[in-house]
């Protein structure tokens, strides 16, 4: 049987001659159903661009990707994205937000259907009193919940979320880590985390795999991550293992980012530091 | 009393609340200071422009006056020159030079405008009531009931502007929405048209009004429609609808990049993806370009009534100043700022609109 999610080579750049990046290289990955996985890397590596591409927002210059054996070409609504930048609309309030997505999955709920499938989602990232906001009014974490529980109530089977806790201060992250475990575990989606941060990659997956610093990134060595679940944090921070995981984990990307100086200064190449300018992309009067 | 600071500030009256808190006795010494800046230096300074006008209107008077003397003198002699200026000095309205009013005599011309406004309008109703009976025998034969047809007073001028303003303004938005829309959906047809626009848009209102005649001359040929009301409205349409236009446009070409995303990992049809997602995102730029398409249409509106002898404040000021009266130039005078505030009215109005059409601030 096919693998849930399979990246055969997958390669991606931006731009074209002089100003060409070369961000992702052959990228190769397999998620079984079911799974949950954390990728972690460097800042500007290109975990957005890898998101995307599953998202199927952007297309590989070269390889391919398959969900359940068919090539994804464009999104689709077997795919969730919670975005780095949570992406909600701020003309419509929480309810409408959810309401858009639900509608387009599901046309054919009536009225009273779709307001319960949307509270239903709202409530299990614990928002219901927020159901009437607008997003202007509300905190980054409640944001980044509405944003999940978006992409949950369009019941993709895949949940692709992007750095959804690193705009947040410790205190909430950790409480929204735990959340979105449980999630998790109740809705039985297979779930791909992308984070910077170490610990929260080996709190919640059952893997976590390195993304080496751009350019041409790709995935490194992979990590088992073997603590049982439901997992507990304050546990988990005492097990000896854990610190071992951490260790290695952080000890890999030490090298690969060391690797990485070092080539640069061997081929005395100057840092590739254009501007990037992307394009359609004015701020209106926020 | 925090509902009516609120109110107040939403309708751009903001400056009023220190002068509120104020009154109550709240934070006396930043409040003082707040009205201070805010309250008395505005007024102060209109003070300080009234007497500068008046400085200015007494040095043009004098040297008006000096020279009306002189020119007497040299046509009939010494002694009409004696009589001139006394004539000028008993303040006798006659003999008046003509020079800039001073904010005395532009107070008078106000006054005796709305005077006038009152003789007309009474003379209106007592028409009315008179042409009751018979119009309503009209109106049962069938035929067109008999109107006044006298002169309009200034206030009528006012209504009439407003009205022509609202419709050109309408015209604009009509067309410029929409074209906007779709020019900025299509980058296509952007480019391709791009050109045609920067060269209308710099386009003088007189132009346009030459074109909009011409065309309208011959449309509305056999019609008993009001011509000249038709043409100033689509004038000032044409002339005013290109900031619309052009922001509407950019708004829509230029949504961020992040809505665009949820839109298609949403899979948005066309018909939700502009209306959910591309429109609201540009509806600040919408407005802005709203906003100044109802000034732009304001100001060619004067100019256009002017030149179009359409009825509305423009003839107005043109027929007073062909007029020559002694309070003619006083009559302009309060017509310019009478145009000024409602200018400022209408911006004011457009902002109240834009804010609550805006999503961040709700
Ligand atoms: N639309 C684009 N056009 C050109 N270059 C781009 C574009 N998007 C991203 N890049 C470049 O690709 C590289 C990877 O970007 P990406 O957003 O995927 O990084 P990231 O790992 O998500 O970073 P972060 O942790 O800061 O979110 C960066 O060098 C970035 O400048
Ligand atoms: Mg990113």
């Amino acid at each position: 049987m096919a693998a849930f999610l399979e990246l055969r080579n997958v390669s991606k750049s931006y731009g074209s001659g002089d100003t060409m990046v070369d961000v992702l290289k052959n990228v190769n990955l397999t998620i079984e159903e079911g799974e949950f996985i954390a990728i972690v890397g460097f800042t500007g590596s290109g975990k957005t661009t890898l998101i995307s591409l599953i998202a199927g927002l952007i297309e590989p210059d070269e390889g391919e990707i398959l969900l359940k054996g068919k090539k994804v070409n464009g999104p689709g609504p077997d795919r969730g994205v919670v975005f780095q930048n949570y992406s909600l609309l701020p003309w419509l309030s929480v309810r409408g937000n959810v309401e858009l997505a639900v509608k387009q999955v599901f046309p054919k709920l009536n009225k009273t259907e779709l307001a319960a499938h949307v509270e239903k989602f709202v409530g299990m990232v614990n928002l219901t009193p927020a159901l009437q906001k607008n997003p202007t009014q509300l905190s980054g974490g409640m944001r980044q919940r509405v944003s999940v529980a978006r992409a949950l109530a369009m019941d993709p089977e895949i949940l692709l979320l992007d750095e959804p806790l690193s705009a947040l201060d410790a205190l909430t992250r950790g409480s929204l880590q735990i959340e979105i475990e449980r999630i998790w575990r109740e809705s039985k989606k297979t779930i791909m985390l992308i984070t910077n941060d170490v610990d929260e990659g080996i709190l919640l997956a059952d893997r976590v795999i390195p993304l080496t610093p751009g350019p041409n990134a790709t995935l490194g060595t992979e990590f088992k991550i073997g603590f049982e679940r439901p997992r507990n944090k304050i546990a988990i921070n005492a097990d000896p293992n854990f610190k071992k995981e951490r260790n290695a984990i952080l000890a890999y990307l030490d090298e690969v980012g060391e690797h990485r100086g070092a080539s640069k200064e061997e081929e005395f190449v100057l840092p590739d530091i254009q501007p990037i300018v992307k394009p359609n992309r004015f701020v209106i009067n926020r | 009393m925090e509902r009516v600071i609120k109110a107040l500030k939403w309708i751009g009256l903001g400056f009023f609340e220190p002068l509120i808190m104020l009154i109550q006795g709240k934070e006396v010494e930043k409040n003082i200071r707040l009205v201070f800046r805010q309250i008395i230096v505005p007024v102060l300074s209109v003070f300080i422009f009234l007497g500068a006008c008046n400085i200015g209107a007494d040095y043009l008077f004098k040297v008006e006056r000096d020279r009306k003397i002189e020119k007497t003198r040299t046509v009939q002699g010494d002694a009409a020159a004696k009589q001139m200026q006394e004539c000028i000095d008993s303040g006798d309205e006659s003999c008046k030079p003509n020079s800039l009013p001073s904010p005395a005599d532009v107070k008078k011309g106000a006054i005796s405008l709305w005077e006038d406004h009152k003789s007309i309008s009474a003379k209106k109703s007592a028409f009315k009531e008179k042409t009751a009976a018979i119009n309503k025998k009209r109106k049962e034969a069938g035929q067109k009931a008999i109107v006044y047809t006298g002169r309009p007073s200034f206030v009528d001028q006012i209504y009439t502007s407003l009205k022509t303003v609202f419709a050109g303004f309408l015209l604009a938005a009509l067309l410029a929405i929409p074209a906007g829309i779709v020019l900025g959906l299509s980058e296509t047809l952007r480019t391709s048209i791009n050109w045609i626009i920067q060269i209308l848009k710099p386009v003088s209102p007189v132009v346009w009004l030459l074109l909009v005649s011409m065309v309208v001359k011959t449309v509305l040929a056999n019609s008993d429609s009001d011509k000249s009301f038709v043409i100033s409205f689509i004038s000032v349409g044409l002339c005013s609808m290109w900031a619309t236009l052009v922001n509407t446009a950019m708004g829509v070409s230029s949504v961020d990049q992040d809505y665009l995303n949820v839109s298609k990992v949403l899979r948005l049809g066309v018909f939700s993806n502009v209306f959910k997602v591309i429109l609201p995102a540009s509806i600040p730029m919408i407005f802005t370009g709203l906003r100044i398409t109802l000034s732009v249409s304001w100001m060619v509106l004067i100019a256009i009534e002017l030149l179009a002898q359409s009825p509305g404040l423009g003839s107005f000021v043109w027929e007073e100043f062909q007029n020559g009266a002694n309070d003619s130039n006083a009559k302009i005078i309060v017509a310019m700022f009478v145009i000024g505030i409602i200018g400022f009215m209408l911006d004011r109005i457009m902002m109240f609109i834009q804010k609550l059409a805006s999503f961040d601030s709700k």
